[in-house]
């Protein structure tokens, strides 16, 4: 009998010992080592997170001007303060548990980032993001798949993993022409059947005449198999991570099982909503902050549990506008402009902000309202694709869009 | 001792079927017009996929006239379609209705819920009541379009509908919209799909809905004199601390023109991505287009012409000139430039061919359904017969060659295997399906609507899902749906609907299974039922 840590350690060569190779390994290139893939764990906060509270410009005095109840305190001025990065800015006291990451240069920011499009509109704004063709509706593919295409022919190894996104749908990002596959638990993707049932679709579509029916067939089962084997209920993290329980915590968890059974896991995707803060949005206690934990012990035990992984990963969060500057009538913030942006990896350029600050005051403000966006989110994914995934030539992942790494923030090396 | 095995019996018809077809060249004889695999291929085609009863019903007068029936359903009877949707009442509503019952309550709720300054975790809704409520004009509306292309006489019509709905996509996400789709699809949508495609395009562009889903309602002159934008007016007459999405439009209102509707109009609506305008042109049509806005949108009103939001001045589109001062005329102008534009035929016809015919569409029927087209001034129902009628909808590589969508598949079963739904609300179930099987029911998110061919639809993630409700339908666990008479269906009855040659394997696996309903879900989720 095999065992779970069999299937973790060795990953899917364990099933090659047990007798069943699946196809995709067969047709790989990947039967003798796996090759370490790089990967991107992409985090969408739906709903547009106040990132002024969550990288706090405390060395902006305008910060505390704009938003006289809900402002984080300067830091060392008691618990609720803001955690100090660099003397300007700070962590919401609630990200704390990403400070080690900070301090060990593993964890970079971007802020004022965002998109050129003037949008407020949460659903056209997440579209942009997605597409990554700010203003343009009609792009049919998300910009996850069009990496997935783009890399196509180089990567011989196509397996049903190789883009996975932990939601019931799967995100506009990840949709086109590339497989990718949706996934509200790993543990209930299966044939729902007893029996031989499972079984017998498996021969029919082994034995499909139809090409895309066959090889997809093919897939599914044998994604089925690798899910079985690496036996997703009792999966253990490492190293001590704890994960939340809440659906954030549990999606990363298994975001974090699946990157360690080299299952040929590239991209992942997650989502976490309940940013829309337009009332009582507190400070370092709160509606907010009270998301801001959930989010910050997720992201602390999904690099936690990668450990030695993190080398090959990089964690980006990213949501689809920022807040308004001055905080509102009901203890709010509204719709506004520049957000910041986490990345987390081993590679990654850690323990600086990255972009240029535009000020908080009210001339340099965005339509005199939000914080203005000095880096275009474009140049944020470019990066992460040119230097951390390794496309040489990303034109057809931004179309329409002249990428240039003069204008990379610089995140990597 | 063995009795002849199920799958040998559930095989015979489709052998015969085979048999048949080993002797087809090219297309199918008019005198094969009756043939199982003609009969087959028509209803796969221009219906929601075979039932017994339209077997029968194709099989008795021919193909052709089948074809000439449906390209009618205003003489075709469609008894019960009423009763099966008399439990759902939003159907019947204005836009105004729904809004006063619907979705006021949940805007009232989030207010109350506001004042009180309470979490406002997406996940946890301020009155979970009053959202459910507000969700239920879609849900009825998904259910309804189950139901009818379920069980509608009028197939081609249910094709038609899904087909140009999604041609003029409009996603209930967006704010509004989703109490502006039930009057959409039924009053905008619905009357034109076998009528003139200007009378189709003039209503879309005039349709709430449209007009709130691509912004032209708050597409206002840049340099005009706006002195009221039409957000301001509506929260002085009924104030309330607006929707994120409310807000959004009334920072944005005042800011000018808007092109989405402009640009979408001529890539997606009419004359395509390669039909031949200029980014000037999609300004200049955006131009033409203020003022065309929506009486109190978050009311459910109707359509409105605000001269005070529209650009006077001169226009030139595709290098037709519109003369200034035309007002509201203006964008009916450009909607007859574009609807009798030649680009605009061709794309029109290379996307019903793609439909009805196969994912790549053959250029001669192409040619000749946009030369109808041109020569109706688009006729739908004559571009229709042009292709229903061509050479190219019977040939042999016509046949089976589309891949079901997850609507084409999840229908298909529920017709296949003559399911019944006992109540309306009974249909909710398969609208869960649909979000499952990746294709939700009016929450498609771009302005493209469903992409129409295999690539779309063929992953890993949905196929498993399909072999699930394969076997969820079959063991009549959707619900209060019911899949009657196995034994029947399993003995044979539904492989002759099939009419494709299963394979071997597939016959096989068919022979193994212990029990009707398994057989049943192993035909139902094999490769050959997700072809059409």
């Amino acid at each position: 009998m095999t065992s779970r840590r069999v299937f973790v350690k060795n990953g899917a060569f364990a099933l090659l010992s047990l007798g069943f190779a699946p196809s995709f390994l067969q047709r790989t290139a990947f039967a003798q080592r796996p090759a370490r893939r790089k990967q991107l764990i992409a985090i969408f906060q739906r709903g547009a997170v106040d990132g002024l509270s969550v990288i706090v410009p405390f060395g902006d005095a305008e910060y505390y001007r704009a938003r006289p109840s809900i402002a984080i305190a300067r830091p060392r001025s008691g618990d609720a303060a803001a955690v100090d990065l660099d003397g300007f800015f700070g962590l919401n006291p609630r990200l704390a548990p990403l400070k080690p990451f900070w301090d060990n240069s593993t964890l970079a920011i971007v802020h004022a980032c965002g998109s050129p499009d003037a949008t407020r509109s949460h659903f056209d704004a997440q579209d942009y993001l997605e597409t990554a063709t700010p203003g343009v509706k009609s792009t049919p593919d998300g910009w996850l798949n069009r990496y997935l295409q783009a890399r196509r022919d180089e990567t011989q190894a196509s397996t049903p993993f190789r883009a996975v996104s932990l939601t019931p749908q799967l995100p506009r990002m990840l949709q086109g022409a590339a497989p990718a596959l949706a996934m509200n638990q790993i543990s209930q993707f299966g044939i729902h059947a007893g029996g031989t049932v499972g079984a017998s679709f498996e021969q029919q579509y082994a034995a499909a005449a139809d090409r895309v029916l066959n090889g997809t067939g093919r897939d599914a089962f044998d994604a089925m198999k690798m899910l079985k084997a690496a036996d997703p209920a009792s999966y253990r993290p490492e190293n001590g991570a704890e994960y939340p329980r809440s659906p954030f915590g549990q999606a990363l968890r298994q975001i974090g099982q699946l990157a360690k059974a080299d299952v040929g896991l590239e991209i992942a995707f997650a989502d976490v909503g309940g940013w829309d803060t337009h009332v009582n949005q507190g400070s370092s206690q709160g509606q907010l902050a009270n998301r801001l934990d959930d989010f910050a012990r997720g992201l602390a035990a999904l690099v936690t549990d990668l450990g030695s992984r993190m080398a090959d990963t990089v964690i980006l969060t990213m949501s689809e506008f920022g807040r308004a500057v001055n905080e509102n009538g009901n203890r709010g913030t509204d719709h506004g402009h520049g957000n910041a942006m986490i990345a987390i990896g081993g590679s990654v350029r850690g323990g600086r902000v990255y972009g240029r600050w535009p000020g908080l005051a009210p001339e340099k403000r965005y339509e005199g309202r939000d914080l203005a966006v000095t880096t275009d989110f474009r140049d944020v994914f470019g990066e992460v694709v040119v230097r951390h995934l390794g496309v040489a030539d990303a034109r057809a992942v931004f179309p329409a869009y002249a990428l240039n790494a003069a204008r990379f923030p610089g995140l990597f090396a | 001792m063995r009795k002849p095995t199920p799958a040998a019996i559930l095989c015979g018809a489709a052998l015969a079927a085979c048999a048949a077809s080993c002797v087809f060249a090219a297309r199918v004889h008019a005198d094969s017009d009756s043939s199982d695999r003609a009969v087959i291929h028509a209803l796969n085609r221009i219906a929601f996929g075979p039932s017994r009863r339209d077997v029968e019903h194709v099989r008795a007068i021919g193909v052709s006239r089948y074809i000439d029936e449906q390209l009618r359903p205003d003489r075709l009877a469609d008894p019960g379609m009423e009763a099966r949707l008399a439990g759902l009442s939003t159907l019947r509503m204005s836009s105004r209705e729904i809004a006063e019952q619907f979705e006021i309550p949940q805007l009232k709720a989030q207010q109350a819920k506001r004042k009180a300054g309470g979490d406002q975790n997406e996940k946890d809704q301020p009155n979970p009541e009053a959202a459910r409520r507000a969700n239920e004009p879609v849900a009825e509306l998904s259910a309804q379009k189950l139901l009818r292309a379920a069980y509608s006489e009028r197939q081609l019509q249910e094709v038609l509908a899904d087909f140009w709905f999604n041609h003029f996509n409009v996603d209930a996400r967006k704010g509004a919209d989703r109490f502006l789709l039930t009057e959409y699809e039924r009053d905008v949508i619905r009357p034109h799909v076998l009528g003139r495609f200007r009378d189709l395009l003039g209503a879309t562009a005039k349709s709430p809905a449209m007009l709130f889903y691509l912004d032209n309602w708050m597409s206002a002159d840049p340099n005009g004199p706006h002195p009221q934008a039409p957000r301001a007016r509506f929260n002085r007459r009924f104030p309330m601390p607006p929707m994120p999405e409310a807000e959004t439009q009334k920072k944005n209102a005042p800011k000018g023109l808007n092109e989405n509707y402009g640009r979408e109009l001529m890539e997606l609506h009419t004359l395509g991505v390669d039909g031949g305008y200029t980014q000037k042109d999609v300004t200049e049509v955006a131009r033409a287009f203020t003022g065309w806005t929506i009486q109190t949108p978050r009311l459910g009103g109707g359509y409105r012409f605000e001269p005070r939001l529209h650009d006077p001045g001169q226009k030139v589109v595709l290098g037709h000139v519109i003369k200034a001062g035309g007002g509201e005329s203006d964008g009916e102008e450009v909607l007859d430039l574009l609807a009798r534009h030649p680009s605009t035929a061709r794309f029109i016809a290379t996307a019903l061919v793609r439909r009805f015919v196969g994912d790549t569409p053959p250029p001669a029927l192409v040619d000749r359904a946009a030369a109808r087209f041109r020569a109706t001034d688009g006729d739908l129902r004559e571009v229709m017969r042009t292709i229903l009628t061509s050479p190219e909808f019977v040939s042999a590589d016509a046949y089976g060659a589309k891949t079901k969508t997850p609507l084409e598949f999840v229908v298909s079963a529920i017709r296949a295997t003559d399911a019944r739904i006992p109540g309306a609300h009974d249909a909710l179930p398969l609208v869960r399906e649909m979000r499952e099987l990746g294709m939700p029911l009016y929450f498609c998110q771009p302005p493209t609507g469903y992409k129409d061919t295999a690539d779309a639809w063929v992953n890993t993630g949905a196929l498993v899902g399909r072999m699930n409700f394969a076997l969820d339908l079959a063991g009549n666990k959707v619900g209060a749906i019911r899949v009657e008479d196995q034994d029947a269906l399993a003995g044979g009855g539904l492989a002759a609907l099939i009419g494709r040659d299963l394979s071997e394997p597939t016959r096989a696996t068919i022979d193994r299974a212990s029990t009707g309903p398994q057989r049943i879900a192993l035909v139902l989720g094999s490769p050959e039922f997700q072809r059409r």
